[in-house]
C-alpha cells in the first residue's frame, strides 16, 4: 500500500499545533480507526501506535494506546470487548507485501481504566508476499451475528474472512473471498439488508496532491458480488464516489461509520492534506446521508442565511405581527394604461419590518414564509464555542441584526436582542441521513439523546427529545 | 377561514359581495355541530378534545379581511368586549349579558365533533356569522395536579384563551383552524376545578376552534372531567 512509502514521514508530522480547521485541538492522524467510545470518551487510533481522545468528538488530543505498531488499525465493540485489528508488514514497504492481520481486545480503551488491559488474539488474515493480495488495512463488521472482517490495498484484491464474535478468532476452517479490486482501507456497513464496502481509490500520501476519495458497492451476500450504482462490478474496479477533495480538504481516505443513533450518521475519515494546516494529515469527521440506498457524504451547514423550514410546514420567524407591503390589489386584477410598464417591488426592507418589533426578548413561531425579514436566520461561526462529533456550535441570529436564537430552562425558544456568547445562544446542526437537519442547543443535558428544536405545534416550536420515528424535530434550510 | 376559497371566489367578491352576501344558507337548528348539555359531566373524545362548552352569542364586530388581525387588534378587540366578573368567572346556561347595546346569551353546548363549529352555533341562533367575537369557557375538572400539561389550540381566525385567568396561548393574523397549531408553554392543570375561557375573532369565514390538552411528549390528556356549571 502506497501510503506506507512515506508512513514515516507522516508520523513525524503528528504533532502538536494547528490552526483554523474543521476539527479543533490536534487532530493529526493518518489512517483512522473507526471512531469507538469508551469510559466517556472517543477513539481513534492511526497508523504507528497510539492515537487521538476527545470528550466530544470535536476538540482531539493525542491520545489512547493502541501497541503492536503497524498500520491502520479497526475497532469494533461486541458485547464488553473492544477489539481491535492491524496490521504489521506488508504495504509495499520495502517492496514487500508479506503481512500479517492481528487482532487483539480490551474492556476499556481508557489507559486508566482497571479494565484497560489488551489481551491478544494473534493473526486472523495473512499475505505471503507473491499472492495477489496485501494483508492490511483491516476493517469490521458485525452484522447478523457474524463478525466479518475486509482487508487489503491495490496490490491484488480486497479479501473477506469471518471471525469469532466471542473470540475474535478466525472461524474455523473459514478461506478468504475476493471481493474487490483497486480499493485500500476499506470499511464495512449493513443497512436494510445491503452489505456495503467502502474503501478508498486515488494515490495516497502525497499531502496536496494526493487523488485519494473514498468509494462504495453495495451487495445482498457480505460476500459479494458487490457492484456500483452503474452495475460494475468492484472485482472489476467499480465503486460510487461518496465523498473527494473539498474546500481546503484534499485526498480523503480510510472511512469510519459513525453512528450517532436518532437516525444521525456521519462519517470519520482523514484529508491527506489540511489546506489550514499546513497540509497536513488530519481527522474529519462530516454527516453521511442516504439517498436511493446509497451513502453520501455532505459538508457541515454553510454559514450564512437562511430561511428556516420545519417538515411540518411553516418558517421559523419571530412572533410579531405582520407588517404589510404597500400595494394597490386593484392592480392584481385589473391594469390602467396610466399604470405604466411593469416594474420589480422592492422587497420589505429591515427597518420597515422591525418597527413592530417589542425590545426584549422575543418569542419564536412558526408561519408561512413570506420572504419577511424576520423570517431570515443568519447561521455564524462561534470561536471558541466547540462543538460535537463533527459539527460546530453556531450563532443563529435574525440577519442584519444581533437579534439571537437562544433556548430557555423550561424548553421555550426565544431571541434576546444581542448574542452574547451564552451557551443557551449556542446551536449545533446536525445534519440527520435523510438529509434534513436537526437543531440543538449546546446545553442539552445529555449531547449522545439530545433535545431539539421542535414543531410541537402547527405554530409552535419547543425543545423536546429528539425521535427519529418523527417529523417534529427536522428541518429544512433554505436560501432566501 | 382565510381568503374565501379561491382566486374566482376573491375577484367575485370584489363585483358581487351582495350577491354572496344572499347565498348563505339558514338554519334553525344546532344539529349536527351542537345539542344542549344533559349531563352533568362529560370526558374529553379520545384525542382529548374539549367539547363541552359555555359559549355566548356572538359580538358584533365587523371586518371585511382578516389580515388585520395583529397582536395589537386583537387584544385591543377581545379588552373592549371585556366580560362582567373577572377572568374566571362561569356563567350560568341561559344567562344574558349587555354588550354593545345586545343582550347576549350564554348557551351551554356540547359539540358534534371535535371542533366547536360557532359559525353554525351562529346560524342556528339566528346571530351575525361574519365579523364577530365569540367568548367560550369550560370547567376542567382534574382528579390530579398535571404539572406538564400545554393547551394545544387551533380557531379560525385569530384567538387568545385564558387558563385560571392567565394567558395561556395566543393566535394571530389570518388563521385556519387546524389541531393544535399552538401549543401554550408548560402549565399546570390543578387537582380540582381549573378554568379555561377563550375569545375567537373572525371577519368573513367559518368561524370555529378545537382545544385540548396534551403532555410535554405530546400525547393527549383525557382523564379529565368537563362540565359547564
Amino acid at each position: 500500500m502506497k501510503k506506507h512509502l512515506i508512513s514515516a514521514l507522516c508520523l513525524a508530522a503528528l504533532a502538536a499545533g494547528g490552526a483554523k480547521a474543521q476539527l479543533e485541538g490536534e487532530p493529526f492522524i493518518h489512517d483512522p480507526s473507526t471512531i469507538a467510545f469508551s469510559d466517556g470518551q472517543y477513539y481513534t487510533f492511526g497508523t504507528g501506535e497510539g492515537g487521538l481522545v476527545s470528550a466530544d468528538g470535536w476538540t482531539w488530543h493525542k491520545g489512547g494506546v493502541r501497541p503492536g505498531g503497524g498500520v491502520a488499525p479497526d475497532t469494533i465493540r461486541i458485547g464488553d470487548r473492544y477489539y481491535v485489528a492491524y496490521a504489521v508488514g506488508g504495504g509495499g514497504m520495502n517492496g514487500g507485501h508479506a503481512s500479517n492481520v492481528k487482532v487483539m481486545w480490551t474492556k476499556s480503551l481508557n489507559p486508566k481504566s482497571p479494565d484497560f488491559a489488551y489481551h491478544d488474539v494473534g493473526i486472523v488474515a495473512s499475505s505471503d508476499g507473491k499472492e495477489p493480495c496485501d494483508a492490511i488495512d483491516p476493517a469490521f463488521l458485525y452484522a447478523d451475528g457474524h463478525l466479518w472482517l475486509s482487508y487489503g490495498t491495490y496490490f491484488g484484491y480486497i479479501r473477506m474472512v469471518e471471525l469469532d464474535p466471542a473470540t475474535g478468532q478466525r472461524v474455523a476452517g473459514n478461506q478468504p473471498v475476493d471481493i474487490a479490486i483497486d480499493l485500500e482501507a476499506t470499511a464495512l456497513m449493513y443497512r436494510d439488508g445491503w452489505y456495503y464496502l467502502l474503501g478508498t481509490q486515488g494515490t495516497c500520501c502525497d499531502g496536496p496532491n494526493s487523488t485519494y476519495n473514498i468509494r462504495v458497492g453495495r451487495s445482498r451476500n457480505p460476500l459479494g458480488p458487490y457492484v456500483d450504482n452503474f452495475g460494475v462490478p468492484m472485482l472489476k474496479g467499480g465503486g460510487k464516489l461518496v465523498w473527494g477533495a473539498h474546500g481546503r480538504g484534499l485526498g480523503a481516505g480510510h472511512f469510519g461509520l459513525v453512528d450517532l443513533g436518532d437516525g444521525v450518521e456521519k462519517f470519520s475519515f482523514h484529508w491527506e492534506a489540511d489546506m489550514d494546516r499546513s497540509g497536513r494529515s488530519v481527522l474529519a469527521i462530516l454527516p453521511l446521508i442516504w439517498k436511493n440506498g446509497w451513502p453520501v457524504g455532505q459538508e457541515n451547514l454553510r454559514p450564512g442565511t437562511y430561511e428556516i423550514q420545519s417538515e411540518r410546514g411553516g418558517a421559523l420567524e419571530l412572533a410579531v405581527d405582520e407588517v404589510r407591503l404597500p400595494f394597490d390589489f386593484r392592480k392584481s386584477w385589473f391594469r390602467n394604461p396610466a399604470d405604466g410598464p411593469d416594474k420589480p417591488l422592492p422587497d420589505q426592507t429591515l427597518e420597515e419590518n422591525s418597527k413592530v418589533w417589542p425590545k426584549g426578548q422575543i418569542a419564536v413561531d412558526m408561519g408561512d414564509y413570506m420572504v419577511r425579514p424576520h423570517q431570515h436566520w443568519t447561521i455564524s461561526p462561534a470561536p471558541g464555542a466547540g462543538g460535537y462529533m463533527g459539527a460546530p456550535y453556531v450563532k443563529i441570529t435574525i440577519a442584519g441584526t444581533e437579534r439571537a436564537l437562544a433556548a430557555t430552562p423550561a424548553g421555550e425558544v426565544i431571541t434576546v436582542p444581542a448574542f452574547t456568547g451564552a451557551s443557551e445562544q449556542l446551536w449545533r446542526i446536525d445534519q440527520l441521513s435523510d438529509g434534513t437537519y436537526r437543531i440543538i442547543p449546546r446545553g442539552t443535558p445529555d449531547p449522545r439523546a439530545p433535545l431539539v428544536l421542535a414543531a410541537v405545534g402547527r405554530s409552535t416550536a419547543r425543545l423536546v427529545r429528539f425521535s427519529p420515528d418523527s417529523d417534529a424535530g427536522r428541518w429544512t434550510f433554505r436560501l432566501p | 377561514m382565510k381568503r374565501i376559497s379561491c382566486a374566482a371566489a376573491f375577484a367575485a367578491s370584489l363585483l358581487l359581495a351582495p350577491l354572496c352576501a344572499r347565498a348563505a344558507p339558514v338554519s334553525a337548528s344546532l344539529a349536527p355541530y351542537f345539542a344542549p348539555v344533559t349531563t352533568p359531566s362529560a370526558s374529553p373524545d379520545q384525542d382529548g378534545f374539549l367539547r363541552r362548552w359555555l359559549v355566548l352569542e356572538p359580538i358584533a364586530k365587523p371586518n371585511r379581511s382578516n389580515q388585520g388581525f395583529t397582536s395589537v387588534y386583537v387584544r385591543d378587540a377581545f379588552a373592549k368586549a371585556a366580560l362582567p366578573g373577572g377572568p374566571t368567572a362561569i356563567p350560568r346556561d341561559g344567562q344574558t349579558i349587555p354588550m354593545g347595546g345586545q343582550s347576549l346569551q350564554w348557551h351551554a353546548l356540547d359539540a358534534g365533533l371535535f371542533d366547536a363549529k360557532l359559525f353554525y352555533l351562529a346560524q342556528g341562533l339566528g346571530k351575525p356569522t361574519y365579523g364577530v367575537i365569540f367568548w367560550a369557557t369550560t370547567i376542567i375538572e382534574s382528579d390530579r395536579e398535571i404539572a406538564d400539561a400545554h393547551l394545544a389550540v387551533g380557531s379560525n381566525s385569530a384567538s387568545m384563551w385564558w387558563l385560571n385567568g392567565a394567558e395561556t396561548a395566543a393566535l394571530f393574523g389570518d388563521r385556519r383552524m387546524v389541531v393544535d397549531d399552538a401549543v401554550s408553554p408548560r402549565v399546570t392543570l390543578h387537582k380540582g376545578r381549573n378554568i379555561l375561557r377563550g375569545a375567537i375573532i373572525n371577519g368573513p369565514g367559518l368561524s370555529d376552534f378545537c382545544a385540548r390538552f396534551v403532555d410535554d411528549a405530546g400525547r393527549p390528556i383525557t382523564d379529565l372531567r368537563i362540565a359547564t356549571r
